[in-house]
Formats: structure tokens, C-alpha cells, sequence
């Protein structure tokens, strides 16, 4: 399972890069939600995987017996999807102004910040 | 240990309260800007009192919800996090200050003003947290109120400055997220003294590598390093002049200060590849910024570039890794502060006399305003490090650590580059204030409200903020090297933090 997850999270960040690498701002911001997912798979595949055993504690002990999952790394994970959700939207609001005022969906029109 | 916890929360809350109330009076813009100059000012004066309080009384800490270090979320301030609170106070206040004058009514109608305490809350936060996720956290807080303000008029500049400025950093976002997550892979937990103590025990050196790795990455595209900074240059120039101001100040500031952070309470750092690297990437950090500056004519575009330039004096401080070199990077932080947020008010107010930021169009504006020329050029040669200014003293102490660690060709580079950044701010003087202006084709793009007296009251405060910061060098100093030295014995910020129960604690904590 960990070496399929690599995979998966390895597959995810190239395509990222190679989404965000192309011209086209709305294939940037598809490679930035990847780039975003590609992360949270990651946190969830470095902190461990264990299946079957929820982190719940008996009623009347202190502590659950037995290893079971990590709950932290999944309220890692649910903080990073909340916020990355929001950025996306923000992101995905300014492609669209910046596509009414520049009125092309390419890179190489915006130039005129750069030097 | 009560009130002084709560002064550690205190300048993440006043700024969101302050926040929440200019949200709550959405429609009137006096009670916002009152919010501001008040919430700002609340800001700073607690700063002061926190940086008092380290001062006397060493690192302070506050379990947030009474949970015990290395499983809740902790605050922390030693003496680096309370000064860059108190530097964010000062920039907050002359940018709340400015704004009454310059933010015109269109823009405080757009949110300004709640999107500049929710920054500063953002700022802070990252300043103070002991918690790798958490910084990660307060850094998104911080960006999308950047992403927010950056765009702040829509005008087609600030939407192509905005693309770059908001894609770049989403990817540094990502790559923190991910270092952040092998990170805990590695260790077991996030706490930042935790990991400090926990890394040093750790014998997988290869992946450790990697992660400092991806920090140095995630940090450098906030920071701005090269080769990572084109983002700043291409939209740090777009947005009003107080934004503009306020980013340049701070923005930048925290990925450095992460940095600072992350490289010496984490990870090992002397004698190791990352060191090596940031050497070359301070070096290369100060010459590709003066250089871009020297080719630009426009007043905020060469002030851009120079932020890049300036940055690597700042790591040049972490890289040479002794404790002048670090207090000379951390006075250097602060002095930077000063005059850049000065210099880019300037410029503002350089835009509202004459309508434009093009050097070629501007002119003769010390003729007609020899107080703002004199500003500039206080601001200008503190920038340039000419003594008695807070800029002499900050390459000084930078430069004598580079001496002393025989690490000449960075002397050397840093000494041509701080002769480069002369040329260019002489070059502005020239351009803008002394030569006469040619055609007066343009003109100041409307006729602007009062508020020109405040705005020149902040540019008058910077510069003599700059004056004060050189003259009273000895008991900055002294604090400066009171935050190197906690840095550098990062054993004092683990005891702090996890004392006692957490050092029972950890032991049947470990994954």
C-alpha cells in the first residue's frame, strides 16, 4: 500500500509541475490544485498508514491499546484541504478578472510586470 | 507567568479583533480608518512592552488551551520573534498613518483596512508560533490577505503581477506543506523545539538533508532569494503605495525570518550543505538584485529590486553562522524595515506631487519640496549603508562576520554591492529631485484630498527612526546579540519550551 501511495503521490506532482509549467493560466491553476493534493497524499502516506484501527479510546481506559492510526496527520490534512480550498477559490476568481482585463489565457501576454 | 503569556497572544488578537471590527462597520469609513490608526497603534505599544519582557525576563511561552508542549500548539517569543513583532508594530503604524491620506475612497471601500489586520495578524502569528504546521498555517493567513491587497483596483498591471506573485507562492506553499509532511513522518511531531531535539538524535542524515532542502526552497521563494525571487520584482511595483509599502516591509521579512528559525532550532546547520548552498545563494541574492535595480528606471521597480538585494546581506548573516554575523543579520532585518517602507512612501508621495514613477518623466521635486528630497535622501544612504545611519551599522556588523570568518569574496561582494546600491539611489536623486523636469505632459492624476501633512508626518518618523536606529546602536546591538545568542544555543528555546513535564512526556512519546 505504501509503495502504491508513493506512486500515486509521485504521479500527482509530476503532472503538477508539468501543468503549472505550461502557457495556459487556467492549466496553472489545475496544476496548483494538483500541486496542492499531491502534498496532503503526501503528509497522510509519510505519517503512516494503519488500517482497520480508528484512534478511539475504551470506554473507562486512558489510553487506546494496540497501535492504531494517527489522527494528528489527518487533522493535518483536513487544515490543508480547508485552506488550500480557499485559495484555490481566490486563485480561480483572479484568473477569470485577469482574463476580462488582459483577455488572453496565456503567459506570454502578461509581460508587462516583468523586465 | 499569567499576564505575560497573554502579552504573547496579544498581537495576534488585537489585529484580528481590529479586523473583525472594520468588518462589522463594513460602510463607515471613519470608524475603519480609527479602527486602523488605533488597533495599529494598540499594536506596537504591546510589541514594545513583549520585547521589555523578553529583555528582562528571557524566552516566554504559552501553551495555547493548556495543552503541554510537544502535543498542543505553542507561542513562543525569544528575543528575534518579540523585535520582528515589534518592527511589524512600526510598520503597521506608519502604514495605518499613510493610508488616512493615501488610500483613496474606492480602495477603503474595497477592504482595505480589514485586509491590512488580518496581514499583520498573519505576520505576527508566524513571528510567534512554535509550531512547524502552525507557521505553515499563518503563512496561508498571511498570503491571502497579501493575495487580496495585491489586487486591491484591479488594474490590468496589478492582475499580471498578482498571477505570478499568487502562482509562486502557492507553489513555496505546496513545497512547505510537504516538507512539513515528511517531516512529521520523520520525527513524530511538529513542535519546533521537539523537532530540535529530536533531529539531533536521528541517524537518517540523507532524508534530513532532504527536508532541510525543501525548507531552504520554501523559505527562499518567500524570502525572495535567488534564484527564486522573480515573483517580488514583477508585482511588488502594482498595488497602492501604503500596500506596496507594508509588503516591503514585512512580507519578505518573515520568509527570512523562517529561515532564521527553521536553521537553527531544527536543523543542524554548521559545516553542512545547506550552509555551503546559502553562501552562494546570499551572495548571488545581493548581486542579481543591485544589478536588476541598475538597469530600471521607474522609482518603485529599482526599490524592488533592492529589496532582493538587501535580502542577501540578511542571509549572508544566517550562511556565515556566528554570533556577530547573526546579530548583524537579525539588526539588519530591522534596519531594512526602516528605510525601505520609508523609501517606498516616498515614492508615493513623489506620485501625488507629480503623477508619475517613471524617473524620465519626473523631475525638479527638490526645487519644489526640499523637505521630501532631504527624506530621501536620509532613507537613500541609510539604504546604501553610509554612516551615521542604521544601514552603516547594519553592513558593518554584517561585514566585520564576513572578516572575521575569512570569507572574503563575500566581503567583497557585499562591498561592490553596497557601492551598486549608491549608483541607483544616486541615480533616483538625480533623476527625480535634481534635474529639471522636462515637458510637463503629465499631470498628478486628480486633484487629491487633504492628507499630505500626515503623509509626510510617517516619511518624517521613518527617517528619524533611521537617524535614532544609527545613533543608538549600542543598546540595539545589545538586543540584536541577546537573539543571536538564543538562536545559537537552541538548548535554552527546547528547555523553554518542553521544561520539565514535556521531557517526561517525550520520552513515551515517540511514534
Amino acid at each position: 500500500m505504501g509503495t502504491l501511495m508513493a506512486f500515486l503521490v509521485g504521479g500527482l506532482y509530476a503532472a503538477a509541475i508539468y501543468m503549472i509549467m505550461r502557457r495556459s493560466i487556467v492549466k496553472l491553476v489545475i496544476g496548483l490544485v494538483l500541486l496542492s493534493n499531491a502534498a496532503n497524499l503526501l503528509i497522510f502516506t509519510s505519517a503512516g498508514m494503519t488500517r482497520e484501527a480508528p484512534p478511539l479510546i475504551p470506554l473507562g481506559a486512558l489510553q487506546p491499546d494496540g497501535v492504531v492510526a494517527d489522527p494528528l496527520a489527518q487533522a493535518l490534512i483536513l487544515t490543508a484541504i480547508v485552506i488550500g480550498f480557499g485559495v484555490l477559490a481566490f486563485a480561480v476568481v483572479l484568473i477569470h478578472r485577469a482574463y476580462e482585463v488582459v483577455k488572453a489565457d496565456d503567459m506570454d501576454q502578461m509581460k508587462d510586470t516583468d523586465t | 507567568m499569567g499576564h505575560t503569556s497573554v502579552l504573547l497572544a496579544l498581537p495576534i488578537i488585537i489585529p484580528l479583533l481590529s479586523g473583525a471590527l472594520s468588518l462589522i462597520y463594513w460602510r463607515s469609513r471613519k470608524a475603519q480608518r480609527i479602527i486602523g490608526v488605533l488597533g495599529t497603534t494598540a499594536l506596537l505599544v504591546l510589541s514594545g512592552m513583549l520585547v521589555a519582557e523578553v529583555w528582562q525576563h528571557g524566552i516566554i511561552v504559552m501553551h495555547m488551551g493548556g495543552w503541554q508542549a510537544p502535543f498542543g500548539i505553542v507561542l513562543v517569543s525569544d528575543m528575534l520573534a518579540a523585535s520582528m513583532v515589534f518592527m511589524t508594530g512600526i510598520s503597521a503604524v506608519t502604514t495605518a498613518f499613510y493610508a488616512l491620506g493615501s488610500v483613496s475612497k474606492r480602495h477603503e471601500h474595497f477592504g482595505f483596512y480589514p485586509l491590512m489586520h488580518l496581514l499583520l495578524a498573519g505576520v505576527n502569528g508566524a513571528f510567534l508560533t512554535g509550531d512547524m504546521f502552525n507557521l505553515y498555517v499563518w503563512f496561508e493567513v498571511m498570503l491571502v490577505a497579501s493575495f487580496a491587497l495585491l489586487i486591491l483596483g484591479g488594474e490590468r498591471a496589478q492582475m499580471e503581477g498578482a498571477i505570478k506573485y499568487v502562482a509562486l507562492n502557492l507553489v513555496s506553499s505546496a513545497i512547505l506543506l510537504s516538507a512539513i509532511g515528511l517531516l512529521y513522518g520523520l520525527t513524530g511531531t511538529l513542535n519546533m523545539a521537539d523537532l530540535g531535539y529530536k533531529i539531533g538524535q536521528l541517524e537518517d542524515d540523507a532524508m534530513i538533508s532532504v527536508v532541510a532542502m525543501l525548507f531552504l526552497v520554501a523559505f527562499g521563494i518567500k524570502a525572495a532569494a535567488f534564484p527564486l525571487f522573480f515573483w517580488l520584482p514583477a508585482s511588488y511595483h502594482t498595488p497602492r503605495v501604503a500596500v506596496s509599502a507594508l509588503f516591503a516591509g514585512l512580507l519578505t521579512k518573515v520568509g527570512v525570518y523562517a529561515l532564521f528559525r527553521v536553521f537553527t532550532v531544527i536543523f543542524p546547520f554548521e559545516d553542512t550543505f545547506a550552509q555551503s548552498l546559502l553562501v552562494w545563494i546570499a551572495a548571488l541574492t545581493m548581486v542579481t538584485g543591485v544589478l536588476g535595480a541598475a538597469a530600471q528606471f521607474e522609482f518603485r521597480r529599482i526599490l524592488s529590486f533592492h529589496i532582493v538585494s538587501q535580502i542577501g546581506y540578511m542571509l549572508m548573516g544566517l550562511a556565515l553562522y556566528s554570533p556577530l554575523a547573526i546579530a548583524g543579520g537579525i539588526y539588519f532585518i530591522a534596519h531594512n524595515i526602516v528605510a525601505k517602507s520609508g523609501l517606498f512612501l516616498i515614492s508615493g508621495l513623489v506620485y501625488r506631487f507629480k503623477g508619475s514613477y517613471e524617473l524620465k518623466e519626473l523631475g525638479g521635486v527638490y526645487r519644489q519640496y526640499p523637505i521630501l528630497a532631504l527624506m530621501f535622501l536620509i532613507c537613500a544612504f541609510s539604504l546604501a549603508g553610509l554612516p551615521p545611519l542604521s544601514g552603516f551599522f547594519a553592513k558593518f556588523l554584517v561585514i566585520r562576520a564576513g572578516v572575521e570568518a575569512h570569507a572574503w569574496w563575500l566581503v567583497a561582494t557585499a562591498l561592490a554591492v553596497g557601492f551598486m546600491t549608491l549608483y541607483s539611489m544616486v541615480k533616483i536623486w538625480a533623476e527625480v529631485f535634481w534635474k529639471e523636469q522636462e515637458v510637463c505632459h503629465i499631470k498628478p492624476p486628480r486633484k487629491y484630498r487633504g492628507g499630505t501633512r500626515i503623509m509626510y508626518a510617517t516619511v518624517i518618523g521613518l527617517a528619524l527612526l533611521t537617524i535614532a536606529m544609527g545613533l543608538a546602536m549600542e543598546p540595539l546591538f545589545l538586543i540584536a546579540q541577546m537573539a543571536a545568542e538564543q538562536l545559537l544555543n537552541p538548548a535554552g528555546y527546547i528547555e523553554a519550551v518542553l521544561g520539565e513535564t514535556g521531557l517526561g512526556a517525550r520520552e513515551g512519546a515517540t511514534p
